[in-house]
């Protein structure tokens, strides 16, 4: 028994061992506790990727990949029904594209204004607002666009609303205003962090400010940015309730921002609710659906994770 | 090897078991009567043959298989100071982390080489850094109360260890430190709330709460105020009638100021510069390295000649 | 997702751009005149302020929009009545509020303590160079950008059917919602953990206590705010969210108050405005506008509590 004896002044020495008192298994308990609860987001990406597998090889069992992936005609509760994948896959994109038409512009604008141009106070008082943005249920904004947006441009510009209520365009707009604070929050924190030794060098030879915003700061911070732009793609890619509300449902093969589209995130929304049996075709079809939306948004968000890596390493 | 050492250190009997003989009080000067229970080293002054509470024996210490300092060899002795010094980056502030442990929290390192307090290896296989903890203390660069009340803070210690008559044990912390007068009405206050110097008092009373033999102290003063300082170095000076204390200060001027013995140490590099390293180079009693030098390098730092 | 993202990554590539950039505006001072300069500046200036009030404007619009058209449906019958297809005047929302109600308890009893535990986890014990943990940091980053109908699906086919089998009950929702919000608690329990200095925990260590009795005593009652700030504003995600509930089960005609296990069916606020709005009839449509102020409401509130709580709490370093 290894015992040293604490000489903490005059007195009787009092006999302290070098040896913990006892194994210490609540430590070890605990430890291994945490890492459980930590291990559950491992678990559950992996059941997220197990519950969309294996209906979905269910699923190109009987209906073959090409036809599934290239295929243009969306029908699979018809009869007799199709499974080409494309228009919904196109659908999803044009109203994220018209999405991103309207966010690009917006948000980055925003995020130059706030990182080089706006006062400290008035700073503090816009960007939370804009946040705010971020913070209103999808469910609201569908509803804005719907009741409200809808009418409005069905009235000033006719051919963006050819099968009222409904249209890509005007869904694509409603997702592009939930969109604006993502690329405006994040482009802003990179322009932010770029140093403000680059500036001052720029404004030191004379530059406008216009100038230094745009070809000093904004090259400097392109990675935080579009990282930005990429997050906030996947965000209109999975976003389900607005489309559900104002784009419609018609699976049409166009960018036409005037048309009613089925997206993928629709499409499941609207089919899973109804009472369908487990190990039907149109169960499997919403798996497979779901898979491709999965690996979609996957990628997007593994390459502005990647994106966001990079630079954090570099601060800390 | 470039390192010599001085002062001859004589060999106390390993023994598992040490009675503990009350020190008579010291009185600083030069000459000091210790019964000596071992015979005398060639160079014989009493002050090296004092019990030991560190042996120092070719310690190296790597951070990710890279040596940040090497092969020192040192004794510590019970109720001195013992003071290291040396430029930036020469490795006392790790070579005093490992004698209580603290190196542990950092996962690339490594520690070769002996450290026996009172002729344990501190790094043996069944040693808990815990209880290391407990019986060796240590007060850090800059002050670190806890987010709590002032008598929480030396609370805690005692708490956690499970010690009773905290009320008792913060008094006497306090008053250790020569803190209590200044906040004895108003223990509840959020430690925030004290000044520099006395939050490092705090911190020095708080490691004195849980009764340690010994307490490290990693440039102390270097954060404060030279009022704050002399405080602390005064309380040094009662500190170690029970304790004994390990220094790491970049101020050689406090180091001659308080301390009984001083290491100095020096950042050596590879032909190729790529690697650094800390090299023991002097150790002896303060006055001597001061003002009597064996090694030219300690001469032309103790006397401003190099940084 | 509002970290704080750099510019390029490593300093060479940075400041290669920018002195390109920089090397650009040289040329252009003394190429170009200094008057056109100051208009162009002025009317870029200009554009980005437009751009600003669009984003802003369409805030607005949507908040008043919203009470301009749930006006008529405002009064006590949206919190104390059953929602109605025959009388839409006297609609309201009472089954889906206590749906929320319950669905946010069951969540926050299941993403707490997971939540924490994980951070807690992640931040003081994991070692960060080994695989594992590498792994699991990956994951919760991935998982936090999943859309969320996929967590409904997950829902559907785990929780609802699948091996656990519970049907279409409230607690399968709460489930769902749980798995949806725990990323965002674990990032924000780690922030609120990684605030607390290491010194402090240095300053525990070295005086003889535990890694566990460091965590106990000073990291989590230091952090606790933070935690607890991140949680609501992940509830309050989790109070809006429609798409995972649609798939699990939360029917929009619900009329009387739902329970945890009960195979009655529930529903949730979200979920029934949904519904309203998605009926064709004008009369039905401000029924939602209304639910739609109702969840702004509560939503405000919510956020509103965060911010005292952090803005009270909140431990200066």
């Amino acid at each position: 028994m290894k015992e040293v004896l604490g000489a903490s002044g005059s007195g009787a020495a009092t006999p302290r061992s070098l040896e913990a008192p006892s194994p210490r298994y609540g430590e070890k308990l605990i430890k291994g506790l945490l890492g459980m609860c930590a291990l559950l987001s491992v678990v559950t990406t992996t059941a997220i990727v197990i519950s969309l597998l294996l209906p979905t090889f269910d699923f190109f069992g009987k209906v073959g990949l090409t036809e599934f992936l290239f295929g243009t005609d969306w029908a699979p509760t018809f009869q007799p029904a199709s499974f080409g994948v494309l228009p919904i896959v196109v659908g999803t994109l044009s109203t994220s594209l018209w999405g991103m038409c309207f966010a690009v512009p917006i948000g980055l604008a925003s995020a130059i204004w706030l990182s080089e141009y706006a006062s400290p106070r008035q700073r503090k008082v816009v960007k939370p607002v804009i946040e705010v943005l971020a913070g209103i249920p999808t469910v609201a904004i569908g509803i804005f666009g719907l009741v409200f947006l809808s009418p409005l441009i069905e009235d000033v510009l006719p051919f963006m609303v050819k099968v009222p209520p409904f249209s890509a365009g005007v869904a694509g707009l409603a997702i592009g205003l939930m969109l604006v604070p993502i690329i405006a929050s994040i482009s802003d924190d990179a322009m932010r962090s770029v140093p403000g030794g680059l500036r001052e060098a720029a404004y030191g030879l004379g530059s406008t400010r216009m100038k230094v915003a745009t070809r000093v700061v904004f090259p400097a911070a392109i990675s935080g940015i579009i990282a930005s732009l990429v997050l906030a793609g996947s965000r209109a890619v999975g976003e389900t309730m607005v489309v559900l509300l104002v784009a419609g449902a018609s699976p049409n093969l166009s960018f036409d921002p005037g048309l009613s589209v089925l997206t993928m995130t629709a499409f499941i929304g609207q089919t899973a609710t109804g009472d369908i049996s487990t190990g039907s075709i149109t169960y499997d079809t919403i798996f497979a659906v779901g898979t491709l939306l999965f690996v979609m948004t996957l990628v997007m968000n593994m390459f502005a994770i990647r994106l966001v890596r990079k630079y954090r390493e570099v601060y800390e | 090897m470039n390192s010599r050492v001085n002062g001859q250190l004589t060999q106390n009997d390993p023994k598992d078991e040490m009675t503990l003989t009350p020190e008579p009080s010291r009185e600083k000067g030069l000459s000091q009567q210790i019964a000596v229970k071992n015979e005398p080293g060639p160079d014989a002054g009493d002050v090296w043959s004092k019990d030991k509470v560190f042996e120092v024996k070719d310690v190296t210490v790597s951070y990710g298989g890279k040596a940040a300092v090497k092969d020192v060899s040192m004794d510590i002795f019970r109720n001195e100071v013992t003071a290291l010094i040396g430029p930036s980056g020469c490795g006392k502030s790790t070579l005093l982390r490992c004698l209580n442990r603290m190196n542990d929290l950092v996962s690339s390192a490594s520690v070769e080489g002996e450290i026996l307090y009172h002729g344990h290896d501190l790094y043996g296989p069944k040693v808990d850094p815990v209880q290391v903890r407990k019986m060796i203390g240590m007060v850090f660069q800059k002050p670190n109360p806890f987010p709590k009340s002032i008598y929480d803070n030396i609370a805690f210690g005692p708490r956690v260890l499970g010690l009773k008559d905290i009320d008792e044990r913060v008094e006497k912390a306090l008053r250790g430190a020569a803190l209590w007068d200044e906040v004895k009405d108003r223990l509840k206050d959020n430690a925030y709330g004290m000044s520099g110097g006395q939050q490092q008092r705090l911190c020095i009373a708080r490691t004195m709460a849980v009764d340690p033999e010994v307490i490290l102290m990693d440039e102390p003063c270097s954060a404060l105020d030279p009022i704050s300082t002399g405080k602390i170095e005064d309380l040094m000076d009662e500190l170690k009638q029970k304790y004994s204390i390990v220094i790491v200060t970049h101020n050689m001027q406090q180091a001659a100021r308080v301390s009984d013995k001083t290491a100095f140490l020096i950042v050596e590099m590879s032909s190729t510069e790529n690697n650094r390293w800390g090299q023991l180079v002097e150790y002896d009693e303060t006055d001597k390295v001061f003002t009597n030098p064996q090694d030219p390098r300690t001469e032309d730092y103790v006397t401003g000649k190099v940084g | 997702m509002a970290g704080s993202i750099g510019g390029i990554g490593g300093g060479s590539e940075r400041t290669r751009l920018a002195s390109a950039g920089a090397k650009a505006v040289t040329i252009d001072q003394l190429n170009n005149q200094p008057r056109g300069d100051r208009l162009k500046g002025n009317i870029f200036l200009a554009l980005l302020l437009l751009a600003l009030t669009i984003a802003l404007a369409g805030l607005a619009a949507i908040i008043i929009q919203a009470a301009v058209k749930g006006a008529p449906a405002f009064g006590t019958q949206l919190i104390t009545n059953g929602p109605s297809t025959l009388n839409p005047d006297e609609s309201g929302f009472r089954p889906a509020l206590i749906g929320t109600l319950y669905l946010i308890l069951g969540v926050i009893l299941l993403v707490v303590p997971l939540g924490v535990g994980a951070a807690l986890y992640l931040e003081e014990y994991a070692d960060g160079d080994r695989w594992w943990n590498r792994l699991i940091e990956l994951n919760v980053q991935n998982l936090a950008g999943v859309p969320s109908i996929i967590y409904g699906i997950l829902g559907l086919a785990f929780i609802v059917r699948g091996p656990l089998d519970m049907g279409f009950i409230l607690a399968a929702g709460s489930m769902t919602l749980a798995l949806l919000v725990l990323p965002t608690v674990i990032l924000a329990g780690r922030e609120a953990i990684r605030a607390v200095p290491p010194s402090i925990r240095e300053g525990s260590l070295a005086l003889g206590a535990t890694e566990w009795q460091t965590i106990r005593k000073q990291v989590l009652p230091a952090a606790i705010p933070g935690v607890v700030t991140g949680v609501i504003l992940a509830i309050s995600r989790a109070v809006g969210e429609t798409a995972p509930l649609l798939l699990v089960g939360a029917a929009a005609f619900v009329t009387f108050n739902p329970t945890f296990f009960g195979d009655d069916g529930y529903s949730a606020l979200p979920v029934m405005i949904f519904n309203y709005a998605a009926r064709p009839q004008d009369e039905f449509r401000v029924i939602a506008a209304a639910g739609v102020i109702l969840m702004l409401i509560v939503l405000l509130a919510m956020n509103s509590f965060a911010v005292w709580l952090r803005n009270r709490y909140e431990q200066q370093w």
